[in-house]
């Protein structure tokens, strides 16, 4: 996926301004940043969940397999089939757990081998052998972290081509979030990943490229925010080019 | 940058289909979602838009026909005449006699102007009354379930039943005051008063109900910074958490005198009727729903005339009051805000 | 300047008792104003408990007179002091029955539309809308259905079901009454539909649903409880409207089929035949009329009320 001099607008106001990197496939781009810094905005207008936001405009592109998302002729529905999304708390619908998964493949219309796709995409989120016996019980009285695991089950059972997640680890222990992280690791041989952090250790951690993201304030106080540096993340962290991306990693602010 | 990988991806597990094609898989142009889906979603978009027509175009229709038939009758004499008596009688004996007669004798068989000004009095005098009476107790009552007894079994039930209260029929009301107050004053018994007593139960539980929100939207900390610098919590109430709701207060209290002010049956057995100006709260009154109702009634047409011009002033009077409580609110919302 | 010099009053001897005292006169203070407010706390429960004791008392003659009768016969004659409340009960459950029908699609629409569908410029002035035709007295409603629409309903109804159809109606009151629930039940999902699933909303929608799926299967289950309580408040609001009925409905007592002709409702002959004293048994056959009806609404909205609070606790919990 490709942005190009991406804007984002809430209202009047300026929320991201002039946006541009590339997210190579099949591997994982992390988003970092401090508070406010438009973070979550760049990610939200990877799949048009901004659509979703009242007087939320974008300017630019962004380029997905060489089309822009933002095309007339282009739904956003069908770019949220593609490129899907997990949220920073987990957002279990209060429905049993293989109505949860099964869910986008309802929407989707796709009747055949139901139950191997909920099993797939389960094994695949690293679910399945905790939850194999109770499929049919709410999956509200899961854990956090299986919760969190269960909504990228349900992300992949439509076998999206990219996964967004919005802080998917912010709510979870450092157990459950170090099992998020090796499934990401997992997931990243079969589709692309972008993972909006604000733990620096988790976007090194895990994360083959690093975006760092800051804000900047104007004369009316009015924060916006633009990108500082793009790179591989080893480099990022071993060698930032920008001296704010240097303060920010050695944590001198933000 | 670089889209290294632009190969169709090897189907991740054998033994069912992918939910893509793999040419579609990645290109959001296609059209996956199927023609079903689409029209589903379009149909009930359009859906939508007419069950907002259907609750949008009959308050038009009621506002055109308002002020096509009423707002010609509304003038100054109108406002402040007493209601003529409409019989059929006088039209009916005026038909058969001469001009000629009628100037004679002076006779004046020119339909009387119309007028509401009694209405509108006892209108403002009954609800008045009622105001008075329920909207301390219904603070008050919103103040015991909200901070003084707070979670007790008491408040709880009190805040069900005036929720159930809300839903009574207006009529159980009125009847309610006519067993309980008038029959016991006889033919004296009707009256504004009594009026405004059965008006009052019907705006009690909506004005508990609406301060109780309001003073759940004060937080707590005004209540902790109170009783931190040694205040009582009587004097916390007073002063600080009052204060603070006071114009989401008075908002709730003027939307449920806009309702009072409009409604019929708690008046129709409670207040009598009068077509002269009394002051007094007793004494037979009349209202300006009251003589709507009458003259919807009539067949004669000064007497529907009389109700168009009626219901147009009582509708100004209740849209008023509406406007005037969603200023305060939105008020309020600013200055909370800073 | 200088008072800030001058060292706390309260740490001088001399004025502890003074302290004492004055928190003496302040536990008297909150216990007068905890007093105050429990007495008008407890006056909506006496005025409910009044309303039964009064009405009751009031109505019970007819009620002995009536017997079972009261309840199940058809004739309602002060000349014979027969009183049968069916053509009544009959009139009443079928306008409400009618508005519910017609209002709830409506206000279900009206309350995913504002949630959903609406642009946010339009939203305000909508509910502003829906609010203004909340305020709308009833008597009004009832003047317009009678003296400005009486002849387009009439046309409408022959029209489709044969020049038998009245103008005035069981069906005209159903219509009437539509409208004036409309309001009340769009409110209540609209509150719930607001503050329960954004994230499931969002969640749906990343899943590549459709608007209308989004709607179907994520906003209004979340919403169903809150759904169906307003849908009971709905019903007894139209089960015990009265003024604008009793100018609209026809004011036969007939128990027919056939929605189309003039018919009657228990707060409608109330209304339109209660003028006091000097009637006799009636008037104490209306007021038994006013009772059923008052235990019919309380039974409904107890109900309602239930149900709306079950989903709001249920909404706050997760």
């Amino acid at each position: 996926m490709t942005l190009n001099g991406l804007s984002v607008f809430y209202g009047e106001n300026l929320a991201v301004r002039d946006v541009s990197f590339g997210v190579a496939a099949n591997r994982i781009t992390a988003i970092i940043g401090p508070s406010g810094c438009g973070k979550s905005t760049v990610l939200r207008s990877l799949n048009r969940m901004n659509d979703l936001i009242d007087g939320c405009r974008v300017i630019g592109d962004v380029a997905y397999r060489g089309i822009d998302i933002y095309a007339p002729d282009v739904e956003a529905v069908e770019v949220r089939r593609r490129i899907g999304m997990v949220f920073q708390r987990p957002t279990p619908f209060p429905k049993s757990i293989y109505q949860n998964v099964v869910y986008g493949l309802k929407l989707a219309g796709i009747h055949d081998a139901r139950d191997d796709r909920v099993e797939h995409a389960l094994r695949q989120a690293a679910l399945w052998d905790e939850v194999s016996g109770r499929l049919d019980s709410s999956a509200l009285g899961l854990s956090g972290g299986q919760q969190q695991r269960l909504c990228i089950a349900r992300a992949l059972a439509v076998e999206p081509d990219v996964l967004l997640m919005d802080e998917p680890c912010s709510a979870l222990d450092p157990i459950a979030t170090a099992r998020i992280e090796d499934l990401m690791a997992e997931l990243s041989e079969r589709l692309t990943i972008v993972i909006v952090t604000h733990n620096l250790a988790q976007a090194a951690r895990a994360s083959h490229d690093t975006a760092f993201l800051t804000t900047e304030v104007d004369d009316h106080g009015n924060r916006t925010g633009v990108l500082v540096e793009v790179a591989p993340t080893d480099r990022l962290f071993a060698h930032p080019i920008d001296e704010r991306t240097e303060q920010y990693i050695t944590g001198r602010f933000g | 940058m670089t889209d290294t990988a632009l190969l169709p991806k090897p189907s991740t597990q054998p033994g069912f289909g992918p939910v893509l094609e793999p040419s579609q898989r990645t290109d959001v142009r296609a059209k996956t979602v199927s023609a079903g889906r689409r029209r589903t979603d379009k149909v009930a978009t359009i859906a939508l838009w007419c069950a907002v027509l259907a609750a949008v175009v009959p308050l038009g229709a009621v506002i055109t026909v308002l002020v096509a038939k009423g707002f010609g009758v509304v003038n100054w004499h109108f406002l402040t005449s007493d209601i003529p008596s409409v019989t059929g009688q006088t039209t009916a004996a005026c038909r058969d006699i001469t001009p000629a007669f009628r100037a004679k004798y002076g006779i004046n068989c020119s339909p009387p102007a119309p007028g509401m000004g009694p209405a509108i009095v006892g209108t403002l005098i009954s609800t008045g009354l009622a105001a008075a009476l329920a909207i301390p107790i219904g603070i008050l009552g919103a103040v015991y379930c909200n901070e003084i007894g707070v979670r007790t079994r008491l408040a709880s039930a009190i805040r069900f039943f005036a929720d159930v209260m809300i839903g009574v029929p207006s009529i159980v009301m009125g009847m309610f005051i006519y067993t309980a107050w008038v029959v016991r004053f006889g033919t004296n018994g009707r009256s504004a008063f009594a009026a405004a007593l059965a008006l009052a139960c019907l705006m009690l539980p909506i004005v508990l109900r609406s301060a109780e929100e309001m003073l759940r939207l004060v937080p707590d900390e005004l209540r902790h910074a109170n009783l931190a610098l040694g205040g009582r919590p009587s004097q916390g109430v007073i002063r600080v958490v009052l204060p603070a709701a006071l114009p989401g207060l008075i908002s709730g209290s003027l939307l449920a005198v806009a309702r009072a002010a409009g409604e019929t049956a708690p008046v129709l057995f409670t207040i009598g009727v009068t077509l002269s100006l009394n002051t007094s709260p007793f004494g037979e009154n009349t209202t300006l729903a009251q003589q709507i109702f009458s003259g919807a009634k009539s067949g004669l047409p000064l007497a529907n005339q009389l109700a168009w011009g009626a219901a147009f002033t009582l509708v100004a009077i209740v849209f008023g009051l509406s406007a005037l409580a969603r200023f305060v609110a939105s008020r309020s919302s600013k200055v909370q805000k800073g | 300047m200088t008072t800030v010099r001058t060292p706390s009053p309260s740490v001088l001897p001399a004025h502890r008792t003074d302290g004492r005292n004055r928190a003496r006169s302040g536990r008297r203070l909150d216990r007068a104003f905890s007093g105050l407010t429990l007495t008008a706390g407890l006056t909506i429960l006496a005025t409910l408990v009044g309303v039964v004791l009064a009405t009751a008392t009031f109505a019970w003659p007819a009620f002995r007179a009536g017997g079972i009768g009261f309840f199940t016969g058809t004739t309602w004659s002060s000349q014979t002091n027969t009183f049968g409340a069916l053509p009544m009960i009959y009139g009443t459950v079928v306008t409400a029955v009618i508005a519910i029908i017609l209002a709830v699609p409506a206000s279900l629409g009206v309350a995913l539309f504002l949630t959903e569908v609406c642009p946010r410029r339009l939203r305000g002035p909508i509910v502003a809308l829906i609010d203004l035709l909340a305020a709308i007295p009833s008597v009004v409603f009832g003047l317009v259905g009678v003296l400005a629409f009486h002849n387009v309903f009439q046309t409408v109804f022959r029209a489709i079901t044969g020049p038998k159809a009245n103008g005035s109606s069981l069906l005209t009151a159903g219509i009437i009454l539509a409208f004036m629930i409309i309001p009340i039940i769009t409110s209540i999902p609209r509150e719930g539909i607001a503050t329960v699933p954004g994230h499931h909303r969002e969640a749906s929608y990343a899943l590549g649903a459709t608007r209308w799926e989004v709607l179907r299967t994520a906003i209004l289950p979340a919403g169903s409880g809150g759904i169906t309580g307003a849908v009971m408040l709905g019903l007894g609001r139209a089960l015990g409207e009265t003024i604008a009925v009793a100018l609209v409905v026809g004011s036969a007592i007939q128990i027919t089929p056939d929605i189309t002709q003039p018919g009657t409702t228990m707060a409608e002959i109330i209304a339109n035949r209660f003028n006091g004293e000097g009637m006799g048994i009636e008037r104490n056959a209306l007021m038994g009329l006013g009772v059923v009806l008052f235990m019919i609404t309380i039974a409904v909205n107890v109900a309602a009320r239930v149900v709306v609070n079950r989903a709001q606790r249920r909404n706050a919990g997760t």
